[in-house]
């Protein structure tokens, strides 16, 4: 890959993280944090993934399943929170 | 050569999934309620991080499959996770934007 591009896609990246963080800490009720947070997972999920790539390892595709699968468990843990089930 | 093509349609790929990820960031802060927050914010699940997924799997031939996993997994889970958290926030009372004009759910649980 070229250097620019990965410079090019993570200032991208880092600016829509911005923009979620601010709703995830401005939003007026706890669901747009918990869709904020939604949104944000699944961005370091893709991050988690250019890293791998970055530094060429295999292993490190893991880290981002596991990451999505506990982002996955904790959006229906809110949402049965908020649900009053919990 | 081949090898060159696939790196630059991979590289296309990552972009468009990266600007969709930004153009969904955008709509959670610009939309005027949760339930409109939460159809801009879906577009960077679906097609950013599958986009993105399969440009470096594109890079990377020999990832590809553990990446369409992931991809897999992502697809199946986040319209599960999005309707729970829509249907739970109805039920815990969160007002519509009052510009909506139609609202099933609230009509069927009368």
């Amino acid at each position: 890959m070229n250097s620019y591009f990965v410079y090019l896609i993570l200032s991208i990246i880092a600016a829509s993280i911005a923009l979620g963080t601010y709703r995830l800490l401005k939003g007026p009720t706890a669901s747009d944090r918990a869709v904020a947070l939604d949104a944000l997972t699944n961005i370091t999920t893709a991050l988690l993934v250019l890293i791998a790539v970055l530094s060429s390892r295999f292993i490190y595709l893991d880290v981002a399943l596991v990451y999505a699968i506990l982002a996955f468990v904790g959006v229906i843990a809110i949402a049965r929170y908020l649900e009053g089930g919990l | 050569m081949i090898e060159q093509i696939l790196d630059y349609v991979g590289m296309i790929f990552v972009f468009i999934g990266s600007l969709f990820f930004l153009f969904g960031t955008i709509g959670l802060v610009r939309m005027p309620d949760l339930y409109n927050r939460m159809q801009a914010s879906t577009k960077t699940t679906t097609l950013g991080v599958l986009s993105f997924l399969f440009g470096i799997g594109l890079m990377q031939l020999q990832w590809m499959i553990k990446l369409l996993v992931i991809a897999l997994f992502i697809v199946l889970t986040a319209p599960v996770g999005a309707s729970a958290l829509a249907r739970a926030s109805h039920n815990a009372g969160i007002k519509l934007w009052e510009k909506s004009i139609v609202d099933k759910y609230e009509e069927r649980k009368k």
